[in-house]
């Protein structure tokens, strides 16, 4: 293989990885603020949860967007053969994601009709269903999809097992997490302190789903279960379950003193462990078990253009959506009405 | 073979839903991002009340709009891949690149300063606001051309070759994949469309407050009167030169896509002289438009601008080559009444004004509120008659319809196509009802800002002016 067919499609997994990561962890937050109304009533904190995050919303699904766009324009192999694979996972994601994008409006705009009940409980569902089909369209990839000749062959409910339900309950559990945290940072009084309670318990959640989907995983093929074992890799990979350890003691102790943000960048810390561990698991697979990243890629042509472009814009992006996070920075109160 | 062919058919159904629906919503927030920016530089510049307390209006508005939009889109972003993988396996190193692109360039850009522009009034100086509402409005204009790149690259295919092994397209000239033969006429004729959408819906709206307040014996206000007036010269000014756009667009597709012109226009046979076929049926089984009635020599005139003019005809075409004419022999007769009356409702809106009577003129004003949603109808038609007279195929010429779609799975696209229409019904009927509610209330002088009014007055009754005065760090944060 030439250098640059070889090269091109690792640059590219590589900011795949960093737009689905941030992804992840931005519309993590979002997500977790929705389900956590299933544990707040009071519409006035609601107000507050969600106000938190609608200046930015848009921007954090953006990432979502970037990620099905690259997979499409870079790797249409795996775009063409995960997407009608996991087909009915990511209607139903994108469905939720339908009614919990509108529902930041119209719970709102709905509330002298005496709708606005609905609308919460669609913000509420949405954001618990996306969640779930997130979590089982991941573990559907990590168990593998079935493939001849480039084209995905299976049946509708392949990707439906004990494992991906596993991962789906696992990141419904991570996104509350990461809601909760982020709550803890940017809100006062009740909320913060309710919050702070149901952080320590999703934690502890997460915690077992990490053990569970990390146990499981090498049992699932061969290759997955070597990368974790043999010399000398074991020496690269045996800091990930201890960080998990390490981040665990600072979380506990951000709660107990108190701290604003070290609860959330812990939370953070998980999510990016996993995603790595997930990571060493399945490269350089992007189909596992059959197509590779360079059985999927396309012609070096197309990857390089791409590869100019978001070499310039990536940055630039990166720099306004951290101004508008600065824009929005600092504690929410009821007293803030945005709309 | 049974399954397979309803599974096309389903795909098809589904794609031409949701991107239905979804298209109404960009052109929207294109249209009202543009006036968004006017207003608030108008506003900046003359510092006159007026033009805030429009913009406070409308951009309650188009928060509302843009997040319909954002979800309806995410359903089109992975419905390439899930229906039509086959296409996207072998379009994507070119049409992936594309929309990518449009990611980068467009949807960030829109939604990294759509807080600031919806919330940030009071948080960031003037300057910096009217900033984001440029870059709001500058991001959904760059998301038009790349869609509109996209979307003619595959109408008239340039710069690619194709891979002997896999049947996959090779980009081998991007410049001349962007600025594809049709690209340019699609762009001007989209962008147009979309402006004249928006401009008829701020019309018809203004128009119908100046009819309400009339019947009640009030004054008309002046933020109703500022963007009926704004609307009308849009439509004076823009719905002629729509018309010669399309008709530029016309010549293009018959240089490129000559079935296209024959099924939209009906005619079998090619002739030079060729009448204009204003009414008839287009039958595809007996090769005939019945019922026809003809306007001698128009359609040599209109489509290649001489009296003897050949005209083609499908019988020049393989019959498995030929788009369906019964579809868009309507839609794009439909378009081009509706660009019609576009057009006279801006020249009687230009002679009221010329005996001053803009804002009295009973005629005027019920023609600009039935002429309220035209714009968007003209677009849908408009959108139909290429998409359709694409077909069959999805790249022109290279690779079909029938040939795109993923593989077998009628079960899965039948609850998919049950679920989109279940679901958008809901959501969006919701979000018109919603739309038509706001509309229905004046622009108030003094508009209360989006962070900063009480969450009822957003439909009328202004409930909380306590929330606001409650807060007295307000904005100091």
């Amino acid at each position: 293989m030439s250098g640059a067919a070889y090269w091109l499609p690792v640059i590219w997994t590589v900011i795949l990885a960093a737009a689905i990561l941030i992804y992840v962890i931005l519309d993590g937050f979002d997500l977790g603020i929705g389900m956590l109304f299933a544990v707040e009533r009071d519409r006035g904190r609601r107000d507050v949860m969600v106000n938190t995050v609608a200046p930015v919303w848009d921007g954090n699904e953006t990432w979502m967007i970037l990620g099905g766009a690259t997979l499409y324009g870079v790797f249409p192999g795996a775009y063409s053969t995960l997407l009608p694979a996991l087909y009915l996972p990511i209607l139903l994601m994108v469905l939720a994601l339908i009614f919990r994008g509108v529902a930041f409006e119209f719970r709102i705009m709905t509330r002298d009709s005496g709708r606005s009940a609905l609308w919460d409980l669609a913000f509420f569902g949405g954001s618990a269903i996306a969640a779930f089909c997130q979590g089982a369209i991941l573990g559907g990839i990590i168990q593998g999809v079935s493939v001849t000749k480039g084209a995905f062959n299976g049946g509708p409910l392949d990707w439906l097992t004990p494992f991906s339900i596993l991962c789906g309950l696992s990141v419904m559990c991570g996104y509350a997490l990461l809601g909760a945290c982020w709550l803890v940072w940017r809100t006062t009084g009740v909320l913060e302190a309710s919050c702070r309670f149901w952080a320590r318990r999703l934690a502890i959640g997460l915690f077992l789903g990490i053990i569970a989907v990390s146990l499981w995983t090498p049992m699932l093929h061969e290759p997955y279960l070597v990368r974790w074992t043999d010399w000398p890799n074991i020496v690269f990979v045996a800091p990930v379950p201890l960080l998990v350890m390490l981040l665990g003691f600072l979380f506990v102790r951000g709660l107990q003193r108190e701290h604003p943000v070290t609860p959330f960048l812990c939370a953070l810390g998980w999510f990016f462990l996993c995603f790595t561990g997930l990571g060493i698991s399945i490269f350089p697979y992007m189909v596992p078990p059959s197509l590779t990243l360079w059985d999927v890629s396309s012609p070096p042509s197309s990857q390089a253009f791409q590869l100019v472009g978001t070499a310039i814009l990536l940055p630039i992006i990166l720099t306004y959506t951290i101004y508008s996070y600065r824009v929005f920075r600092g504690k929410v109160t009821e007293a803030d009405a945005y709309h | 073979m049974v399954s397979a062919a309803s599974a096309l058919l389903l795909a098809r159904f589904q794609f031409a839903f949701t991107v239905g629906v979804h298209i109404v919503f960009p052109a929207f927030s294109i249209g009202l991002a543009a006036y968004l920016a006017v207003l608030e530089g108008l506003w900046l510049k003359t510092d006159k009340q007026v033009y805030l307390d429009l913009y406070r209006y409308w951009i309650k508005i188009f928060s509302v709009v843009f997040g319909m939009g954002v979800v309806s889109g995410l359903v089109m972003s992975y419905e390439f891949g899930t229906n039509w993988s086959v296409f996207s396996q072998k379009a994507g190193p070119i049409t992936g690149v594309l929309l990518s692109y449009e990611v980068m360039t467009a949807f960030f850009l829109e939604a990294g300063f759509l807080g600031v522009m919806l919330f940030g009034m009071n948080k960031v100086g003037r300057g910096l606001h009217f900033a984001a509402t440029c870059c709001v409005s500058v991001g959904t204009l760059i998301s038009m051309t790349w869609i509109l790149a996209s979307n003619s690259w595959m109408q008239t295919p340039a710069g690619y070759s194709i891979d002997p092994a896999t049947g996959r397209f090779m980009p081998e000239s991007w410049l001349a994949i962007i600025f594809n033969p049709s690209f340019p006429y699609r762009l001007v004729h989209m962008g147009m469309a979309a402006f004249l959408s928006v401009a008829f819906i701020i019309g018809g709206t203004a128009a119908w407050h100046m009819m309400r307040d009339k019947r009640k014996g009030q004054p008309i206000s002046q933020p109703v009167k500022v963007m009926f007036s704004m609307a009308m010269w849009m439509a004076t000014i823009v719905a002629p030169l729509q018309i010669l756009a399309g008709d530029a667009h016309g010549l293009n597709t018959l240089k490129h896509q000559p079935v296209k012109i024959a099924a939209l226009e009906g005619d079998w046979e090619t002739e030079s002289r060729a009448p204009e076929i204003l009414f008839g049926i287009p039958n595809m089984k007996t090769e005939h438009t019945d019922y026809a009635i003809k306007l001698p020599f128009a359609g040599s005139l209109i489509l290649t601008h001489s009296l003897d003019g050949k005209v083609p005809g499908m019988k020049d075409f393989p019959a498995d080559q030929r788009p369906p004419s019964p579809i868009i022999f309507f839609t794009f007769r439909i378009m081009i009444a509706l660009g019609m009356l576009m057009a006279a409702t801006g020249f009687l809106s230009l002679y009221m004004r010329w005996r001053g009577r803009l804002f009295t003129s009973p005629l005027l004003h019920r023609m600009a509120l039935v002429m309220a949603p035209s714009g968007f109808l003209a677009l849908l038609c408009g959108w139909v008659t290429t998409e359709v007279g694409r077909q069959p195929w999805t790249v022109y010429g290279l690779l079909r319809t029938a040939d795109s779609v993923s593989p077998i799975m009628l079960p899965s696209m039948a609850i998919s196509m049950t679920a989109f229409v279940v679901v958008y019904v809901i959501v969006f009927g919701t979000g018109i009802g919603i739309l038509l509610r706001m509309l229905s209330r004046q622009p108030e002088e003094g508009e209360h800002d989006l962070s900063e009014q009480g969450t009822a007055s957003v439909l009328g009754t202004r409930s909380h002016p306590e929330t606001v005065l409650s807060s007295p760090d307000h904005g100091a944060r």
